[in-house]
């Protein structure tokens, strides 16, 4: 093995999704479509009020409908143990006391949950579900961030502490300083699948639910403080999940509500969220208010960074994320600071979406970066690299490994950067004008624990066991590539089953971290799994067993599809059906936790984003030619799945950069575009050509693949790559997110 | 009319729809009583109005779906996506947003593409209508699903059943000459994993494969 390469053949050809097959012909299984007979059909009715007291509700005539089977509200829902204790019903934990669904009269947020109605048939549960009517003591809601930003203070805990290195504030005094104010709005994840359950009572306190969530294992918690249940009594499937993009990292009120629909009505009950209460009532990316200051020497040397941040949150509890943190990184510089301020606004608590709080203050870091480069008349990438972090400026450690500069090479070179003017509006085609933009992104390389179990089989399979489930990066066939590598088997021989509560505990599939996390835990598995087979084949009657040789050892053999056979002499082997038998197992099975260390190294994983767009000055429309990302991520595990996660990353990013917000009526607290047809993502025509290019060197730390995390740096630093390119177009310089054609106008 | 409902309040959104039902239930009682087995009649004597109601709610449907002939009884409102996914157990088509906006829902009728959130049921009649379900031939892809697994045009896998209904549809309607033209007519069908760039390549591959498709 190399230094820098983990596979035997780096440039080997990559394997097609192991569950493809599946989602092409429609046997892929999501969360409202498990065949689960006598199923009810839930809905949920939402306050008609952003802040106020449920005065009366009238549930008659929505009982009396056709095929009602129950209407819970505050006024006669179960129950729920762990709204008494005062125990989390939701993990991971955010501060503050998650939203307790019909537990009393009090209304936070618009569109709040406060009845479900229950009913025979999914018809019948819509028409009845109209027939609620509830009325409302109103009180005075706060939606808007700007008019609350008084409020804002800092959240609790140590770990949103203001952060000071060296001098405070010192970009006031530099020869060169910049100070703008960057905003963003807010974004929902919006993924396809609606969020979705079905829940099944196995008598008073046994449940199963088959739901939406990034982690069975957390699920399982949720449900288990909630209902006051034994963990092992809990059962949750969550195999396929039609994306989430963070949606899926809590377990929400929704999913609490039907598991006490299915108890209160002893059958099992399908719930799923309709598009409108997917902006309401599962979170989104907070609005941001973002103010950057940085200071250099004329020769283009940074000298301060000052970052801070004000989002906001639910009134119930604190949201937070490292929005502020990438400040104090990612560039050489001995003077930051960092602030991030919570106001707490009429709306449901927000939910890390993809990239994080890194994406989001990426678009202002990076923003402000090329406006100084600008400023400097420096080309934005010779800027960085002068101010190249070479070792970690915040935790003064080494880096596990940064191919940083690489990645502004590669994709300089692929996006044709040296035809890039550094003065604004110097390209024009017709009536276009053409502008080149650049953006980094970066994102801790972590890596948790996992327990996977192999069971390798008489008939030459492979099963991989671990209760980890996909949101669509292909975590199954990343885990098929790491077995097929290291036991010489060809994918098709590998079985990956995943996405339960009854498999070894694997990961939330979040925060980049499953390759890391899940991949070590194959790796490992495999290499032990070698280890017992060397040792089945040294025993005495095997035909390693001869003479002079008592012992093979794994380096001595090879391993392949069918069986072992000796690396010096071929014709020595076993099929591992003769081995298997020859031990009396059926089949060979060995679990094994993996976890990943503490190490004197810090480890971030890198990406470099290149657009090429057009701006028609006319119209302010934008039409992006050409994307090229770049990512640092270590060894790429599974080449054709990373190269569509970071696609999508890049689509992602132009949603954020061009068209994605929540709009608020703050006369009612409501959004007004509520929708898919309102709130606008990126379609086919929005997206040109991609381009990805991986550096694909080995982290000699992270993991024994030597690889960093993808997901999140797939989209960080994609938007201020548009906002930089729009600048380069234009001149006009937009700092608040989204980049609509009226701003394109007006600036 | 039995009267087991309080008098309606003018104030309550829903009367419309209460109206409806008392309307429909007039008059298929009235037409129980011209037409209908005594049973029925009977039933409603027996102020088991809203049996009687369902049942009257219900209309006859004949519709082929992947080649096999459904004579069913269905209400109106059904949509064709909450048929094929709640009476006839076709999950494969998804709902993504019950309002037309995303595609998710994408079906053949005819062997044109439609969007079955936006189709009632009822209106089917005597129509074929092709799911994801119905493409492959036993254990042979369709062309377009092997294109879309050769060129990973997914990531999660929600929206692809109703990108390859489109994506076929895309190229029998003549729409697929171009990158551009392909990029045009697929954007009814929205993928937040941003497969895009790789739904367009699978498509592109399989009109210039030149299968019939």
């Amino acid at each position: 093995m190399d230094q820098h390469h983990f596979f035997d053949a780096p440039e080997r050809d990559p394997i097609d999704r192991v569950d493809g097959r599946a989602k092409v012909t429609g046997g892929a299984t999501y969360s409202a479509e498990y065949k689960i007979q006598n199923t009810a059909y839930g809905f949920l009715v939402g306050s008609t009020v952003a802040k106020g007291r449920i005065k009366a509700i009238d549930t008659k005539s929505a009982e009396r409908a056709p095929g009602v089977l129950a209407v819970i509200t505050h006024l006669n829902a179960p129950k729920i143990p762990g709204y008494q204790t005062g125990k989390d019903p939701s993990k991971p934990q955010t501060g503050g006391q998650p939203l307790r669904v019909f537990y009393n009269d009090e209304i936070f947020y618009y569109d709040q949950p406060i009845a479900l109605v229950i009913a025979d048939t999914y018809e019948r549960v819509l028409h009845a579900a109209k027939l609620v009517k509830a009325q409302f003591e109103k009180a005075a809601h706060q939606t808007d961030m700007e008019a609350n930003l008084a409020k804002a203070k800092i959240p609790t805990g140590p770990r949103f502490e203001d952060y000071k290195r060296g001098e405070l504030d010192a970009y006031k005094n530099a020869p060169v300083k910049l100070e703008q104010q960057y905003n963003h709005p807010v974004e929902v994840h919006n993924p396809m699948e609606l969020g979705s359950i079905i829940a099944r009572w196995e008598g008073a306190d046994k449940v199963t639910v088959y739901t939406k969530t990034q982690g069975v294992g957390s699920t399982q918690n949720s449900i288990r403080d909630a209902f006051g249940l034994k963990a092992e009594n809990v059962t949750v499937h969550a195999e396929h999940i039609g994306g989430a993009f963070g949606m899926a990292l809590r377990t929400w009120p929704y999913e609490i509500a039907a598991i006490m629909g299915a108890q209160k009505i002893g059958r099992p009950l399908k719930l799923m969220l309709h598009r409108e209460q997917m902006f309401t009532n599962v979170g989104y990316r907070p609005e941001t208010v973002q103010k950057i200051g940085l200071g250099a020497t004329a020769d283009g040397k940074l000298t301060a960074i000052t970052h801070e941040a004000t989002a906001n949150t639910s009134p119930y509890e604190e949201f937070t994320e490292a929005t502020v943190n990438i400040s104090r990184f990612l560039y050489a510089c001995s003077n930051v600071t960092t602030r991030y301020r919570l106001v707490p606004l009429n709306v449901c608590t927000p939910i890390w979406m993809r990239g994080p709080g890194e994406a989001t203050g990426c678009f202002a870091l990076e923003s402000a970066m090329d406006e100084l480069a600008f400023a400097l008349n420096l080309d934005p990438i010779e800027f960085r690299i002068r101010n190249h972090a070479d070792t970690d400026p915040e935790r003064n450690l080494p880096w596990s490994s940064k191919f940083l500069k690489e990645c502004y090479e590669l994709g300089s070179d692929r996006i044709g950067w040296k035809d890039r003017k550094l003065q604004p509006r110097a390209r024009q085609e017709g009536d276009w004008l053409v502008g080149y933009g650049m953006g980094t992104g970066s994102f801790g390389a972590f890596r948790g624990s996992a327990t996977v179990k192999a069971i390798l089989q008489r008939d030459n399979k492979l099963v991989l066991q671990c209760s980890v489930n996909d949101m669509g990066p292909g975590t199954a066939t990343m885990m098929t590539t790491i077995a097929s590598e290291q036991m010489g088997m060809p994918p098709k021989q590998i079985a990956v089953q995943m996405g339960s509560t009854g498999l070894p505990p694997g990961p939330t599939q979040g925060g980049s971290m499953v390759t890391s996390t899940v991949g070590a835990a194959v790796h490992d598995v495999c290499a032990a799994l070698k280890e017992q087979l060397a040792a089945l084949a040294s025993k005495e009657g095997s035909p390693f067993h001869t003479a002079n040789v008592h012992e093979v050892k794994v380096d001595d053999l090879v391993f392949s599809e069918t069986g072992l056979s000796l690396k010096r002499d071929g014709s020595v082997k076993i099929s591992y059906a003769d081995l298997l038998q020859r031990n009396s197992l059926p089949a060979l099975e060995l679990t094994k936790e993996s976890r990943g260390q503490n190490q004197p190294y810090s480890s971030y994983s890198y990406s470099v984003h290149f657009v090429k767009l057009r701006v028609h000055p006319p119209t302010g429309r934008i039409k992006i030619d050409h994307i090229v990302s770049c990512a640092d991520a270590g060894t790429i595990v599974s080449p054709k799945t990373a190269e569509s996660q970071m696609i999508g990353g890049a689509v992602g990013g132009v949603g954020m950069a061009l068209m994605e917000a929540v709009v608020m009526d703050h006369r009612f607290g409501r959004p007004i575009n509520n929708n898919l047809a309102d709130y606008h993502v990126p379609v086919n025509a929005d997206i040109p050509k991609v381009d990805v290019l991986f550096v694909n060197k080995k982290d000699p730390y992270t993991n024994p693949m030597g690889s960093k995390g993808l997901g999140e740096i797939a989209i960080i630093g994609v938007a201020p790559a548009v906002a930089n390119a729009v600048f380069n177009a234009t001149g006009k310089r937009i700092r608040s997110l989204p980049i609509t054609p009226d701003k394109v106008m007006e600036a | 009319m039995p009267h087991k409902k309080p008098a309606p309040n003018p104030n309550e959104e829903g009367g419309p729809a209460q109206g409806r039902r008392d309307f429909l239930k007039q008059s298929s009682l009235l037409a129980a009583i011209a037409a209908m087995p005594p049973l029925l009649v009977k039933a409603a004597d027996a102020q088991l109005d809203e049996k009687a109601a369902a049942y009257f709610e219900k209309l006859p449907l004949s519709v082929e779906v992947n080649g096999v002939t459904h004579r069913l009884s269905i209400e109106p409102r059904t949509t064709l996506l909450d048929l094929l996914r709640e009476q006839l157990a076709l999950t494969g088509t998804k709902k993504g947003c019950d309002h037309g906006q995303c595609g998710a829902c994408t079906v053949h009728v005819d062997g044109q593409r439609v969007l079955s959130c936006l189709s009632l049921a009822v209106m089917q009649e005597g129509k074929k209508v092709t799911t994801i379900e119905g493409l492959a031939n036993g254990e042979n892809l369709h062309p377009m699903q092997e294109a879309f697994i050769k060129h990973d045009g997914f990531q999660c896998g929600y929206c692809t059943p109703g990108q390859i209904m489109s994506g076929i549809a895309c190229i029998r309607e003549g729409h697929a000459g171009s990158d551009d033209e392909i990029r045009e007519y697929m954007s009814g069908n929205i993928c937040r994993c941003g497969a895009y760039p790789n739904i367009v390549k699978a498509i592109a591959d399989v009109k210039k494969g030149g299968q019939r498709i």
